[in-house]
């Protein structure tokens, strides 16, 4: 108990903070503050497990995330059954074209030797692959497009229920991370930070442009959702009689009938997105739990042992017969594919796709901030990371705006300087995370909770 | 005549823009690769040290125009660029004095720095946006072009028209004199050598009696002048807006890499590959065909190879494949 004595106060004063937010705020903020925090959480839990199980730098989390994104579309979003008869042939054809290309590339790097003859036959048969795919796909994805452009034009999904996309996203990104980890993990440390950031916006520019797949820039809006919706709630008796039973003593203080009635609907529009919100948490709860045991067991298994092994000295854990590239491939796509998990669960809660929002100092540097100041290596350290460095940057802005008036008190509530700060005020925001990030580096680079590894 | 046509086309439209792009870029590159070379991280605040020293050239200039001083048919920038260095080398030794040091001195691995850089990149993309804010801005005066596109087709008589912007002259010009002396510098003088010493054989050049000391000011004084210069010329050939020269720390990572990571003629050169592969890629050459191919065998599509949505895609994809089968790059740097 003593020596989890500072965990169970750093999440106690997290807590505290997020309760203060409901009391003072609202406990709509409270919640989607909540409700953001534990997906970052499980981000960061995804980036924990590459970086502070293995020493991986992967900064293309933006990359995964999207992918998860995609996935949460793909799941959800019925056929479009006219964009399917339209284009859909062609499509399928170039997914054969490029299964073919990729077995007959397998095929030439097995079977043949190792020489300048060989490379050349792969790289034209490369670009003459892809010329070929355009040529195929272009008439399908021009008719594919043409169907209804402002409403539909790509091709819709498989109509599932949206919760499905969550484990899709993880086997999207964890896709993804197996082709880039054979493509960059042979790579020192810095240029592995650099090269998997550098494909993530590769990722991201397919996902933008090709509009037949995810309709690009132009987004998906009005996602299924694993939650009932505000204005049925509004509706239904059952919630009705909740929010009076709970709200009942502030109710019989308004004697007058009408009055009484106008605050009930009023508490209940405002019950319900709470109710909406506390059913997310409630999921995204369910996923932090079972990721945290997961993840925990994991960490003190043999196979934990081995990959820390490997992480403080690769040549000693080779040398005792570790296969060191297996394993880094594996925890690189593992951790992936969590973090393509929290994709598809951050669409789900915003029940839209918006591929231009995915950007890299949100997505990929922000998460990385989390990664740090809680503390590499240790789970609980990730998500206390995550809880933190969300809060942070959401309160940023109301904090610099509390300070910027506090110290330009005596200026004139026109002043050229006291207006010019209050109107740059959410990029204080930046500047609270840049701060953060030098001064734990710093005095506390190992994170405010930091790796313990306890021999049981 | 038809050939001159097409010849023009191509100077007009993938030529002159690459170079401009690529000079800019080629910048950028050394920056990143000094930084590398010496103080050995890779320096993930390039582009918004960029953007700041951008930021307060325009200040400069702002406060210069304000004042009625100008350069007649030159852009009042000009003038402000050295107040703009002076400024950054001030900034570049004191985030190294209070930031980098302490790590250079407890001989952290590169990551840690690395990591130490991104927590400078969101403090110096803070302070920018905070005093210019988020917004495109616009510096360039004096005379936009040298030869405007209608000019040029009356005084040939061409259907081609070639515009030739008095920043992509000046740009170019600027790129050429820094780069020759930076070279001169790096390879003549007794402390480029020194430099470049430290870079290849940190113990050995310490054994020599190389002060590290001096030698890592003095590359934070080059950063200095070139993170200022490069921003600068590329945003007063294109607009300055902070998002995009973090967006740009991209191209200019991939330009180092290509061109061999640690050799500066290297990434000199990795600019340009970069540059004009992303544009002789996503041109769409309709028109170029059109004038030296006969009338029937006229090509119906726009002939582009990607769309220019893809254009940032290209250079990463070229660094992929330079990391896969030549990872030293292609003018062979430090071996990764």
């Amino acid at each position: 108990m003593r020596k989890n004595l500072n965990v169970i106060a750093a999440y106690s004063i997290m807590m505290v903070l997020i309760i203060l937010v409901g009391v003072f705020q609202s406990w709509n903020i409270a919640l989607s503050i909540f409700n953001m925090c534990l997906i970052s959480a499980v981000m960061t839990m995804g980036a924990n497990i590459q970086w502070g199980y293995a020493g991986l730098i992967n900064f293309g989390i933006m990359g995964y995330t999207a992918l998860g994104g995609l996935a949460a579309v793909l799941i959800s979003v019925d056929p479009v059954q006219e964009a399917w008869s339209a284009g859909g042939f062609d499509i399928l054809m170039c997914l054969w074209l490029i299964i073919a290309l990729v077995l007959i590339i397998r095929f030439i790097l097995k079977n043949f030797q190792k020489s300048k003859v060989r490379t050349y036959a792969i790289a034209v048969l490369i670009i003459s692959g892809i010329l070929l795919i355009r040529f195929t796909a272009e008439p399908g994805i021009e008719a594919i497009e043409d169907v209804n452009p402002a409403k539909t034009g790509f091709l819709g999904g498989f109509g599932l229920p949206i919760i499905f996309s969550w484990i899709v996203g993880a086997f999207f990104a964890g896709g993804l991370a197996f082709i880039v980890g054979k493509v960059a993990l042979g790579l020192r440390a810095d240029y592995l930070a650099i090269a998997t950031l550098l494909i993530s916006e590769i990722v991201i520019a397919i996902i933008k442009h090709e509009d037949w797949l995810t309709r690009g820039v132009k987004n998906v809006i009005g996602l299924k959702r694993p939650a009932p919706y505000e204005v049925d709630l509004q509706t239904t008796d059952w919630f009705i009689n909740l929010v009076e039973k709970f709200n009942s003593g502030k109710l019989e203080l308004i004697s007058n009938l009408s009055d009484r009635q106008a605050a009930l609907n009023q508490l209940v529009i405002e019950g319900s997105s709470v109710f909406v919100k506390l059913c997310y948490s409630g999921l995204f709860l369910t996923v932090v739990i079972i990721l945290l045991i997961l993840t925990q067991k994991a960490l003190y298994s043999p196979w934990g042992r081995m990959m820390r092994a490997i992480r403080d000295n690769e040549e000693a854990a080779n040398a005792m017969g570790k296969n060191v590239v297996k394993q880094h491939l594996l925890i690189f796509i593992l951790g992936s594919a969590i973090v393509g998990i929290a994709g598809a669960m951050l669409v789900t809660q915003d029940g839209l796709f918006t591929p231009g929002s995915y950007r890299p100092m949100r997505y990929t540097f922000l998460i990385w901030v989390m990664v740090i100041v809680g503390g590499s290596g240790n789970n609980f350290g990730a998500i206390l990371g995550g809880f933190a460095v969300w809060f942070l940057w959401i309160e940023a802005a109301p904090i610099a705006l509390f300070l910027i008036n506090f110290f330009t008190a005596g200026m004139s509530e026109t002043h050229a300087l006291k207006l010019h700060l209050i109107e740059s005020v959410p990029y204080f925001r930046f500047l609270m995370m840049g701060l953060g990030l030098l001064l734990i580096m710093r005095y506390r680079p190992k994170g405010i909770l930091p790796e313990k590894i306890e021999i049981k | 005549m038809d050939i001159l046509n097409a010849l023009i086309l191509l100077l007009n439209y993938i030529f002159i823009p690459a170079l401009t792009y690529g000079s800019q870029l080629a910048l950028g590159a050394i920056f990143v690769t000094l930084i590398y070379g010496i103080l050995r991280f890779a320096n993930f605040a390039t582009g918004d040290m960029m953007s700041l020293g951008t930021m307060v050239t325009i200040l400069f200039t702002w406060y210069f125009q304000s004042l009625g001083i100008s350069l007649g048919v030159l852009p009042t920038a000009l003038i402000a660029i050295p107040f703009g260095i002076l400024f950054m080398i001030i900034y570049m030794l004191s985030i190294d004095k209070f930031v980098f040091k302490y790590y250079r001195i407890n001989k952290s691995p590169p990551v840690q720095l690395a990591m130490v850089s991104i927590g400078v990149m969101f403090v110096t993309q803070a302070v920018v946006r905070i005093i210019i804010g988020p917004s495109d801005q616009r510096f360039f005066d004096g005379e936009k072009f040298i030869i405007k596109a209608r000019e040029f087709k009356e005084m040939t008589g061409l259907n081609e028209g070639l515009a030739l912007k008095s920043t992509q002259v000046i740009t170019v010009l600027v790129t050429i004199v820094l780069v020759s002396l930076l070279f001169w510098f790096l390879n003549k003088t007794k402390t480029g050598k020194s430099m470049k010493a430290y870079s290849d054989n940190e113990d050995l050049a310490l054994l020599s009696g190389i002060d590290p000391k001096k030698i890592v000011m003095i590359t934070w004084i080059i950063a200095g002048i070139l993170a200022t210069i490069g921003g600068a010329l590329y945003g007063l050939d294109k607009s300055f807006k902070p998002f995009t020269y973090f967006n740009n720390m991209l191209p200019i990572f991939a330009a180092a890499i290509v061109g061999g990571i640690g050799n500066p003629f290297g990434a000199f050169l990795g600019g340009y590959v970069i540059a004009f592969s992303e544009i002789f890629l996503t041109y769409a050459y309709k028109k170029f065909f059109m004038y030296i191919l006969p009338e029937s065998m006229e090509p119906e599509s726009l002939v582009q190879l990607l769309s220019t949505d893809y254009k940032f895609a290209v250079s990463f994809s070229i660094l992929v494949i330079v990391l896969l089968y030549r990872p030293s790059g292609i003018f062979k740097g430090k071996v990764l």
